[in-house]
């Protein structure tokens, strides 16, 4: 058998086997793996003793989860309010036009997932793009080409790059 | 000893994402190159809630104090130099009128400290008076006090309902139980809103003493705190705070020698809008799927685990530590007859200076967007409307902008206070787009537990999409009233029961653009992509090639004193050029 990439012992140590444990547990398998695999959900199912369709409408029920693997860069377009009056959709058309995906999906190389958001709180510089977490306001398109670009070319890591607001 | 200098940079996420980490970076080195160090320390504060980039505050050691606003790394050595030794501040980088003008007006009570401490930091808090008010809670207050303090107050829940804070306390205490648990709502899912995010990174402490005391009242063995996991910086610094307030023995057994105990869970929320509504939040700590269920029984007698529960949303437990340290009286003092005290607005959208604004109760919507808010953002684009209370929420058009903000006028208006998002539309908004964004919004956050809800939304968005489309038909407005009352009156939640607002207000109040969908096949503010034909109008042109420029795929040719023409073969639609047009002249 080939060994399961997450420790479902040492998960089950630290949140406990009570049903509220659930979410958090799945939370870390993701974080830890970027998705939840089918292996997690036996093994989660397993040891909370709960069937496996009981984790998989809990999975599917929250927008945070994801059964499949994710690309090596997740873009977030914001589709809140703000950053829809502020062009937000125009935004998405456009990365979803040049990536060739829709929400959700990973491109055929494994770069880029585009994922839509409903809001990340960051109105004020609406509208806004976040690039593995980073969060870039005020964007255009042309923008958002260029943030694109770089991230396809060089491998951006984490928290590393920030986008300066245009004066 | 003299007094050292303080350089404050705002750090929440609005400062990080502008490079405030950066900057402080190279502040630190500055400073020590210059041998400075000693003189001036770094302070990491939450962000004030305006938009600026890297905001800078220097404080003398004597005490007077600069604002710098979207600083670089770049202008670092400039401020070193120039302002701490030579003593000239760098002008061209002052906070201006824009600034000054934000904060005229505002009443900073929730916001007192964000921008101003360290959120990571308790003892800062406590040099502020922070956990003053959690010691006279349990040193000098019995429950029944405290929550005759709060209902004194006149607080109300600050998410969205407005349901009397004290009066939902003192209903819980009075359901006998083996415990009772008290949850903060911080899972801010109204898009537009912004605020519990910004006080959780800028003054966690203060939701947490909040918290606690709430737990008192009420008679809570344990309380939690449910955090959308959209934030992380907000969860990283709740987790930080929480460790601190239990080292300093705030949280824990016997707190503060008083035999009460209490013990404070963070949950991370797992991206489900209706896990505002607090029966399908409890659901969702329970870890099942987020789904309300009828009320009664109301949390307060049956909630968490079958036990009374009290949740309240972040900005109202915020308000509590101040009630209890200053009175009742000093709290109501503020605001108008039915709502007291002040209320945090996420102001974004078309207006020049975006930000939080805290305002007394009763002020007009035209003093926060006109005041604070500065006008509109965009030469040329008047004032159209203002949404208010996120997708539960209504568009109120300009005759409305002297509507005072209190729950009752709001509501009253279409609209609801929601939990304080507010954005302002210009003439370059469409407002059926503008309710099928809404729509969009709630079918998809929709549960999918009750049917008006389920279908009756979806139902709505076909509608309003065929007339984003150009395939409006006659009888299309009136079906949008009738269902949308008909699911207003019957939807099982708070969701269900308000999504239908954005789209009844727009209605009531910009009946004339639908009309123009439907009959002139128009979109008149350009929005609507199959409405719109790409066409330059030579009569309003200036000729100035701005559109050529933004155009990401080269389809607009352009020469110097020439209109520009557009390639409908290459043409993608984007609508860069619309709305890069100065003079509206693309549609």
């Amino acid at each position: 058998m080939v060994k399961e990439a997450f420790d479902i012992d040492a998960l089950i140590e630290r949140h406990g086997r009570e049903r509220s444990s659930l979410i958090p547990l799945l939370q870390e398998i993701q974080s830890e793996l970027g998705y939840v695999p089918k292996e997690a959900i036996k093994a989660v199912a397993r040891e909370l003793d709960i069937f496996e369709v009981e984790v998989y409408e809990v999975l599917t029920f929250y927008a945070q989860f994801r059964l499949t693997p994710r690309g090596k860069h997740v873009i977030k377009v914001c589709l809140g309010t703000a950053c829809h009056v502020m062009g937000g959709q125009d935004i998405f058309n456009y990365v979803s036009q040049v990536l060739g995906v829709s929400a959700g999906e990973t491109t055929k190389d494994g770069t880029f997932t585009l994922e839509r958001v409903a809001c990340l709180g960051c109105c004020g510089m609406a509208p806004v793009v976040a690039i593995d977490d980073q969060v870039h306001g005020r964007q255009t398109i042309s923008k958002v080409e260029k943030l694109l670009r770089e991230h396809a070319a060089n491998d951006v890591g984490k928290g590393e790059h920030v986008t300066k607001d245009a004066k | 000893m003299a007094f050292k200098g303080k350089v404050l940079i705002c750090q929440g996420t609005s400062g990080v994402s502008g490079g405030a980490h950066i900057v402080s970076e190279a502040l630190k080195q500055k400073l020590h190159e210059s041998g400075l160090s000693d003189r001036y320390e770094i302070k990491r504060v939450g962000d004030r809630g305006l938009f600026r980039d890297v905001l800078i505050d220097i404080i003398s050691p004597n005490g007077y104090r600069w604002t710098y606003e979207r600083v670089s790394v770049e202008d670092v050595d400039e401020i070193v130099e120039s302002h701490l030794i030579r003593g000239e501040p760098v002008k061209r980088l002052l906070a201006g009128d824009d600034y000054r003008m934000f904060f005229e007006g505002q009443l900073r009570w929730v916001l007192k400290n964000c921008g101003e401490i360290d959120p990571e930091d308790i003892e800062d808090y406590i040099s502020v008076g922070g956990y003053e008010a959690l010691r006279k809670a349990l040193h000098e207050m019995t429950p029944e006090d405290v929550i005759n303090e709060i209902a004194a107050s006149g607080l109300r829940g600050r998410g969205g309902a407005g349901f009397p804070t004290g009066v939902k306390w003192r209903i819980c205490r009075g359901y006998e139980a083996p415990t009772r648990y008290v949850i903060c709502n911080a899972d801010e899912g109204d898009p537009g809103a912004f605020m519990d995010r910004s006080v959780l990174e800028g003054d966690p402490h203060s939701v947490i003493e909040g918290l606690i005391i709430a737990g008192y009242a009420i008679g809570a063995s344990k309380g939690f705190i449910y955090c959308r996991a959209e934030y992380p910086l907000a969860i990283r610094r709740l987790k930080i705070a929480l460790q601190q307030a239990r080292d300093k023995g705030f949280i824990g057994k016997d707190i503060l020698g008083s035999g009460f105990s209490f013990d404070i869970v963070l949950k991370e929320g797992a991206g489900a809008f209706v896990c505002g509504e607090e029966t399908a939040l409890i659901a969702s700590i329970e870890g099942r799927r987020g789904m309300p269920r009828a009320r009664p029984p109301f949390p307060a007698e049956k909630g968490l685990w079958g036990m009374p529960t009290v949740i309240n949303n972040v900005e109202t437990l915020a308000n509590v530590p101040r009630i209890i340290v200053n009175g009742a009286g000093w709290f109501s003092s503020v605001g108008t007859d039915g709502s007291k005290g002040t209320k945090v607005f996420a102001l974004a959208g078309k207006v020049k200076n975006t930000g939080l604004v805290e305002v007394p109760m009763g002020v007009t919507l035209r003093q926060l967007v006109f005041g604070p808010g500065g006008g509109m953002a965009r030469k040329g684009y008047a004032f159209k409307a203002v949404q208010i209370g996120g997708p539960s929420g209504g568009c109120l058009p300009e005759e409305l902008l002297d509507t005072p903000i209190d729950y009752e006028s709001l509501t009253q208006a279409g609209a609801i206070m929601g939990s304080g998002g507010l954005i302002v539309l210009d003439e370059g908004t469409c407002m059926v787009d503008v309710a099928k964004f809404f729509l969009s919004f709630t079918v998809a956050e929709s549960c999918g537990k009750c049917i008006p809800c389920r279908v009756g939304l979806v139902r709505l968005y076909e509608v309003l999409d065929r007339i984003t489309k150009g395939e409006g038909v006659e009888g299309d407005i009136e079906f949008l009233e009738l269902l949308g009352s008909a699911i207003r009156e019957t939807a099982l939640c708070g969701l269900g029961k308000t999504a239908p607002n954005p789209v009844l207000t727009t209605v009531r109040y910009f009946r004339g653009e639908y009309e123009a969908h439907i009959k002139d096949r128009r979109c008149p503010a350009g929005v609507c992509v199959p409405l719109l034909r790409f066409e330059v109008d030579e009569g309003k042109c200036i000729k100035c090639g701005r559109c050529a420029r933004v155009c990401p795929v080269g389809a607009i040719a352009w020469e110097r004193g020439s209109f520009p023409i557009i390639d409908r073969s290459k043409c993608i639609k984007c609508r860069a050029c619309i709305i890069e047009c100065p003079e509206h002249a693309i549609n």
